[in-house]
Parts: structure tokens; sequence; C-alpha cells
């Protein structure tokens, strides 16, 4: 079986300005919208106490509210989780009151209702903490960026490094564009997604690049222009890609489906980067390589003259 | 021509065996037990002990699936949960306080595979429920304490030695002794080389004053046992709850991690472990005028009124001191017992310093009370207030009279929880409750059993042979995966369990790269047996290149990321690594197995 059987070339160098009109366009409106609206950021990165009950039938959520309120702790988001039964109460950090003490309090007064319910999860974090992951998550994208450029200058050219760079920034900054226009939660484990996406989504820059540089390489290829070869490059890969991306998006599929709350923001996540890897590496990366001038010299060393001999 | 060498089959083998010897584990399941530990080291856990319990649970008619006496810990295993808290309360009867008695579960693989080492994968508390904290120590306070220590030992000392000082004054971290003149700026000096010789010195001639400070390598040591001794605490704190496998840990330079697996009651668990207090010895004024004036709201300068803890379902104050006499870091142990005629009482052991200072204090003030005063979190109680009836030396000191064995016991406690270096706050807190831990496993199963499902089928239907192969080299790959997990004790979440699918879902890629390249050959006219050769070979370059870019995040997940981002990344790397092993080195040994042994290939089935 064979989905993907392409005769001639596809030109997609000379889609080149519209695609990066695109992509141009889609990164712009996410740096908008992450400046104009911000992330929802989880209470990891906030600081503050987030409760997860769930009751044994479905639950009452003014009820809920009217009890927590008359806690006195301030500002207080209570919502359904998954089910009707689920509920997640999220409250503010108090200087006077530890989350220990806030999180048993909460508890006494649902339990109070009479309805049984049971505590699920309680996550607390104090706002310094908060802080330092925010950090320590810039210094991961940091040097996870420089260290695939390092990688990738070594192993090809500095032209590739930048374009497979620029390629995934713009994954990423897609993302969190995503995040922040449909204000989805942003937590921990969309960060480790978003991530997960940098190291995925240069995987496949790094295929096509592979490609191109062996097309160089290649003596049959030596009439034909740097745009062709690139062309050739991403056809030939072409069926690779659809196939291994839609395999790694069944997977994450599964999770998205089976994985309940706990997994959603991280399958969601992955879901755009893995959408957007394909395009971005397909019609960003290698227009970049291609602006940025490369040629067969960058990559095919001169043979060493060889002895002639008799054979 | 596409053969293995024979050590490359063996290679393989040898991985396939050890992979399901680790893996095995997993599937056995657990078993409720009981366990014994001690957290004194002058009890340890032997065969007599293991006597003890197995009589003790016959005398209630309970058999024990099995004994396992393992270092210091016995453990018993239980066919099921009721009979397991049945035991675990006979044998706390029999063997008394001194023994932790806690409620665990135990792999029920056989005892082969223990002995193997071999062990499930080890669970993190969002998958096995339990408690997670994570306590800043306030190294400020920590700081104060010793300060306002030091101010006392010199107001002590230059008394002794008749040095006449103004005052001795606190200002941020430093103390400033104002004295008359020259000469007993001097003497006082002396003192405080004899003393305090940590302190740095910095006299103004001029003014007669003397300036100390601490220097920086004792601020150092002041933080690390600050740290130090709160571990220790939370560790005796711990032990009451009764966990099986607590995890305290010091965590950056002023952060303790407190994880407790499994505990159920996570409102008790919170409470003890959030008591965070501190204890003074303080005198108290007796002076009916004085105490008269402080009731009237016109408190002396240098006292406070608190209240009395002591005098149960009473609300009474009492008039104190300011003055810090002694504070709970000369404190060793505090224990409820029994005095000379059989009463209830507190025994307190103090350590050298605070033995000669209690020696000095209660010679003083023989006839009058003393208080212990707990301070907790911006609350100043009184534990007891106690008479001073004689001279105490030796550090030996014993509270009795009108208490019962409770009471005794819970004063003990508080005096025990007082001996903290300092105060500590919850920075962050991760509760799991045990059914959500259930939930998130059967959650993050059934993603990873249906997408690997999809995969494989899809795989074999696309590729044929060559599909079987790849979903054999990828149900290879999760195998090795778990099984390193296993094997390493590494701890896996439901992040981790979210890296194992997606890492999957990665390294299905490599065997695509294979196998559209032996297709590309093919079609490109190669004969069968080289399009193999040649298809591997090619894709090599690439699904190294490929695989260590992805291997770069994920170190850097690691080295940078916290939490949940950690428990991804770990997974992920291991998983990146257990990928290339498959894909390349035991689909293409299938592939050999298959194709490589015919003289003559017709076609490939790709």
């Amino acid at each position: 079986m064979e989905f993907f059987r392409i005769k001639k070339d596809i030109p997609f160098m000379s889609y080149g300005r519209i695609t990066t009109a695109i992509s141009l366009l889609t990164f712009l409106l996410a740096v908008f919208c992450l400046f104009y609206k911000g992330l929802n950021y989880s209470v990891e990165f906030t600081g503050g106490t987030v409760l997860e009950v769930q009751y044994a039938s479905a639950a009452n959520l003014g009820d809920v509210r009217a009890r927590v309120e008359k806690l006195g702790v301030g500002d207080t988001t209570i919502q359904n989780l998954g089910t009707a039964r689920d509920v997640m109460i999220r409250l503010q950090t108090r200087k006077d009151r530890s989350s220990a003490q806030l999180s048993n309090a909460v508890m006494a007064a649902l339990q109070a209702g009479g309805q049984s319910v049971e505590l699920r999860k309680v996550d607390f974090v104090g706002p310094q903490v908060g802080e330092e992951l925010v950090q320590h998550g810039l210094v991961a994208i940091i040097v996870v960026c420089l260290g695939i450029m390092l990688y990738l200058a070594m192993r090809f050219e500095w032209r590739f490094a930048v374009s497979a760079i620029i390629a995934n920034m713009h994954d990423v900054v897609i993302i969190l564009g995503c995040f922040a226009f449909f204000q989805w939660e942003f937590s921990l484990t969309v960060l480790a997604g978003v991530l997960a996406v940098l190291g995925y989504s240069v995987n496949e820059s790094v295929v096509v690049f592979d490609r191109i540089r062996e097309n160089f390489r290649k003596p049959a290829m030596r009439t034909h222009t740097v745009h062709e070869i690139i062309d050739n490059a991403i056809t030939s890969t072409m069926s690779r890609t659809i196939i291994t991306h839609g395999c790694t998006e069944t997977m994450v599929m599964s999770m998205l489906v089976f994985g309940g709350p706990a997994l959603h923001g991280f399958a969601t996540a992955l879901t755009i980067g893995i959408l957007f890897g394909i395009y971005s590496s397909v019609l960003v990366a290698s227009p970049i390589v291609m602006w940025l001038g490369v040629s067969r010299e960058n990559l095919v060393k001169p043979p060493k003259p060889k002895q002639e001999a008799v054979v | 021509m596409n053969r293995y060498p024979l050590w490359k089959y063996i290679v393989i083998v040898v991985a396939l065996v050890l992979a399901t010897i680790y893996t095995l584990p997993n599937f056995y399941g657990e078993t409720p037990a009981v366990q014994v530990s001690t957290s004194r080291q002058s009890i340890t856990i032997d065969t007599g002990v293991m006597g003890r319990v197995e009589h003790a649970l016959k005398a209630q008619g309970l058999t024990p699936d099995g004994l396992i006496l393992d270092g210091n810990s016995l453990k018993v295993r239980f066919h099921d949960p009721e009979t397991q808290i049945k035991a675990r309360d006979a044998i706390q009867h029999e063997l008394g306080d001194n023994y932790i008695i806690a409620l665990n579960l135990l792999t029920a693989s056989p005892d082969w595979l223990t002995h193997l080492k071999a062990y499930p994968m080890f669970l993190g508390l969002d998958l096995r429920g339990g408690v997670h904290f994570l306590l800043e120590v306030d190294m400020k306070a920590a700081l104060d304490k010793t300060m306002e220590r030091y101010a006392g030992d010199l107001r002590r000392e230059l008394k002794n030695k008749q040095v006449r000082y103004g005052a001795i004054k606190r200002s941020g971290n430093a103390l400033e002794i104002q004295l008359r003149d020259a000469d007993t700026l001097k003497s006082a000096a002396d003192v405080v080389n004899k003393t305090a010789p940590v302190l740095t010195q910095n006299s103004d001639d001029s003014n007669f004053r003397l300036t100390l400070t601490l220097k920086p390598e004792e601020i150092t040591r002041i933080q690390n046992d600050a740290v130090k001794q709160n571990i220790t605490t939370l560790h005796n704190r711990v032990n009451e709850l009764g966990v099986a496998e607590p995890v305290i840990q010091q965590s950056g330079p002023d952060r303790i991690v407190v994880e407790l697996p499994g505990v159920q009651d996570t409102a008790k668990a919170k409470d003890i472990l959030g008591r965070t207090a501190t204890l003074e010895v303080r005198m108290v004024e007796d002076d009916p005028a004085k105490v008269q004036d402080a009731l009237g709201g016109n408190v002396p300068a240098g006292y406070e009124l608190l209240d009395d803890a002591s005098n149960r379902g009473r609300s009474d104050k009492i008039l104190v001191r300011r003055d810090v006499e002694l504070t709970g870091d000369n404190i060793n142990d505090a224990q409820p017992g029994f005095d000379e005629n059989g009463g209830p009482s507190v025994n307190i052991n103090l350590d050298s310093t605070g033995a000669a200072i209690f020696r000095q204090v209660t010679a003083e003030n023989i006839g009058k009370r003393m208080a212990m005063i707990l301070v907790e979190k911006g609350r100043t109680e009184v534990v007891t207030a106690p008479v001073i009836r004689s001279e105490i030396g030796g550090g030996r000191v014993q509270i009795s009279g009108s208490m019962n064995p409770a009471e005794a016991n819970d004063t003990a406690l508080l005096l025990r929880a007082g001996s903290l270096a300092a105060p500590m706050n919850i920075v962050e807190e991760r509760t799991v409750g045990p059914s959500l831990g259930k939930e998130n496993i059967a959650k993050g199963f059934h993603s990873t059993l249906w997408g690997f499902a999809a995969i494989a089928v899809f795989m074999l239907i696309y590729y044929r042979v060559f599909g079987v192969i790849s979903a054999l080299s990828l149900g290879v790959n999760l195998f090795m995966l778990v099984a390193l997990l296993s094997m390493m004790q590494a701890t896996l979440t439901l992040p981790g369990i979210a890296a194992i699918a997606l890492t999957l879902g990665m390294a299905i890629d490599s065997n695509v790269l294979i196998n559209e390249r032996v297709r590309e050959e093919l079609r490109n006219g190669v004969p069968p047996q080289t399009a193999i050769q040649l298809g591997y070979d090619h894709a090599w370059a690439t699904i190294l290149d490929s695989n260590i870019t992805t291997l770069i995040a994920g170190l850097a997940l690691l080295i940078f990321g916290s939490g949940p981002v950690r428990g991804f990344a770990v997974v992920h790397c291991l998983g990146i690594m257990t990928s290339m092993f498959s894909a390349v080195l035991v689909s293409r040994g299938l592939v050999n197995l298959w194709y490589g042994r015919r003289r003559r290939v017709a076609s490939l089935s790709v």
C-alpha cells in the first residue's frame, strides 16, 4: 500500500513567498495574542491553591460557591472539571493562612453540605516558587535552542542551524499564541509539551536538511539548481513526513481521548506543535535556508585527490 | 549479504532477556503489608522482634502470608487490607511506641525476581496518591534566634565577670554593646572573645561602643544547621504518621522536600507537618502588683502577657519576662515518663550549654516559676510553667505534678516540636488522593495502549512484512523502556507515562524512515538485498541526527526542568536511547532473519 507516489517534484520553493507571508501573519497574530491577552498561567506559575474534589453525584456549583465564599477566602474560581461530579476550586494565596489550613477549611465546609465529597487533589504553590519556574522554563528554552543550533552548525552548516531554530521558535510562539487566544490553562505539563515540540519539530527539519545535503552530494543532481534540489528533497521525504506525523498524532490523539484532564493540555500543545511542525519545516525552514544562500560548496567538501591507478 | 554476525544476535537476545526479567515485576501487582521499623539507633529489628510479631499475630488469629527481615525493617505480608489493619493494631500493641508501624504495599512478584533486584517501577505521588510538600526554612528567623542567644550569653557572662555595661541592643544582624569607658570596653571585648569567638568585633573607641557581627562562614553554618535540624524534626513528626517510605530531603540551600506516599488522611499529615514552632524558656513574674498592672492593660516594659495552655479549661494569663533564658536549640529530647512517685512527668534532656545555663537559672530562681513557651506562627503560648524547687544540674530536667499521662504526652510532643531551629513555611503542596492516583495510572495506560495498537495496525497494513517488523521493534522499545525504568527505579509520574506514549509515537519515525528508504531504493531498480542494505545505511545518518537533536532538548529539560517537566524528561531521554537500539539494531536483526538467509529474494514485502 502506498498513499503518496509523487512522480514529479512539487515546486515548494516557488510558493516560498506566499507561505512565508502566511507564516509571518500567523506568527504576528500569535505574538499579538500573547501580549494582548497573555497566557492563562496555572497555579504552578502564579501561586495559589487549587483543590479538586469529587462528589458522589452531580455537584451543585452554586452551593459549592456559596459555601466556599462563606469562608471569606477572597477571589475564588469554581468550575466543573471534565464531568459534572468533579469540581475544581481555585483560591488565591492568603498571607494569614497556610494552604494546609485553607484546604482543610474548604473541605470541612463542603462536607458540612451533607453530600459525600472526596478530596482528590490539592496543589498549592507559593508565589516565589512560581517565579522560579518561569525563569527555569525560559532558561530551558534558551539552552535547548543553543544546543540544537550548535549541533546543527557542526553537523550541517550555520545556515541550517539558523533556519531550523527560526522555524522552531515559530512553532513554539504559535502554540503559546493558541493557548493565549483560547485562554487554555498553561501548566508545567503544557510547558513540558512545548519543550518536547522544540525537539520534535527540529527533528522534522533535520530529515529534510539531511536530504538536501545528500542531494547536493549526488553526482546525478550536479546540474540541478539549489531551488530544484530543495524541492526534490522535500518531495521525496513527503511520504515519510506525513506517515510519521500521522503516527505521532495518533498517539497524541489517544492521549487526548483517554488521558483525561491531566494530560489534556499536554496533548493539545503537541497537536498544535505537530501540525505547525510539518508546515514550518517544509515551508519555513527550507525557504530560509535558500534565502540565506546555501550552496553546494557549503556542504560538499572538495574530494581528496585520488591517486590514479591502473586496474 | 544481509546477515548479522553471531555476536549481534547475542546482544539482542541478552537485551531482550534482561528486559523481560526486569519488566516482569510490573505484572504481578501488589499485596498489603505491615512494615515495622524504628527511628532509634539503639533498637535493632532482628529475629527476636520477628518472633514477637509472629506470636502477637498468632494470638489474634491472624495468619501472615510471609515475613521478610530486610535491613533494619520487618515487612509482614497479608492477604487482604482488612487483615492488614487488624495486624497493624496487634503489632503496635505488642511492640509499643518505640517502633514505627506503617501500612505499606509490597510487590507480589516471586522471590527469585526480588533476589535479582527486579522491582516494579517506582510510582510518583501523582500515581499512587500521597502528599508532597516543599518547605522553606525561614533563615532570617534562624539568624535572629542565634543573635538573640548570643545576646543572652553575653549578658550573663558580662554580669559574671562584673563588667558594667549600658545595654545590649540588636540592630539588624549585629549586636551593639554600650559601655562606660575604655577599661570596660577592653574587658567586654575579652569576654566576647571567650564566650563568642565566632563574632567579629568592631569597637568604636570614642563612643565606647562594641559592635558584633556574624562572620559569613558562620552564617552559612547556621543556615546549614537550621536545615539539618528541621529535617531531623520533620523525620520525627513523619514517624508519628507511620508512613512506610517517607522522603525528606534538602532541596536547594534553604528548602526541604517532604513526600509521604500513600497517606490517606492528608488533613492530619498537613496538621502535623505544618506545625512550625520554636520553644523558649523564660522566667515568670508572679509579683502581684505587676500582674495586676498587666491584667489592667498596662504591661510593664520587658514583660509580656501570655496565654497559659497548661491550665486546660480556664483561660488564664501569665506574665513572663521578655528575656529568653534558653531556646529549643538546647533541648535534645523531651519524653513523657513517670516520676519517683509513679505520677506522669515530662523528662527533658538538655545539651551541655543548655545544662550549664539551666543550672545557673535554677540556682538563682529557686521558688519562682519558669515558663516553657511555644511560639507558633504569630501565636505564643505557655506550654507549662513549673515551679523551680531546687538547683538542677546535669541537663536532666523532670517536670511533674498535676498532669495526666495524655497531657504529659502532649507536653513532651510540643516541647519536641519546639526544638526546631527555625520556622518553616510551606511554599508548595501537592496532595493526590489514592483514587485519583489509580485513575491516572489507568488513563495513562489506556492512552499508551490504544495509541500503540492504532500505530501497529496501521504499520502492518501499510508496510506489510516490514510493518510487522516495525511494530515488533516498537514493542521491544516499549519493553526495554519499562525494564530500564524498573531497573533504575526512576520515579514514574503521569507526565512520565505521557512521555512513554509520545516517545513511542516519535520512535516509529525511525522505522518509517527506513521503510520509505527501502521502498525508494527498490523503486530506483536496486535488487532487494541491496535495497535493504542501502535503505538502512542511508536512513541511519538521518535517524542519528534527528535523535540527537531530540536528545539535546530532552537533556535540557532534565537539567533545567522541575517537577512534572523533569518526570517527563527522564522518560523521554531514556526512550530516545531505547528507540535507537530497537529501531535500528532489532528491526535490522528481524529483517536479516526473515530475508537475509534466503539466497534469492524476488521481492520485498514493503
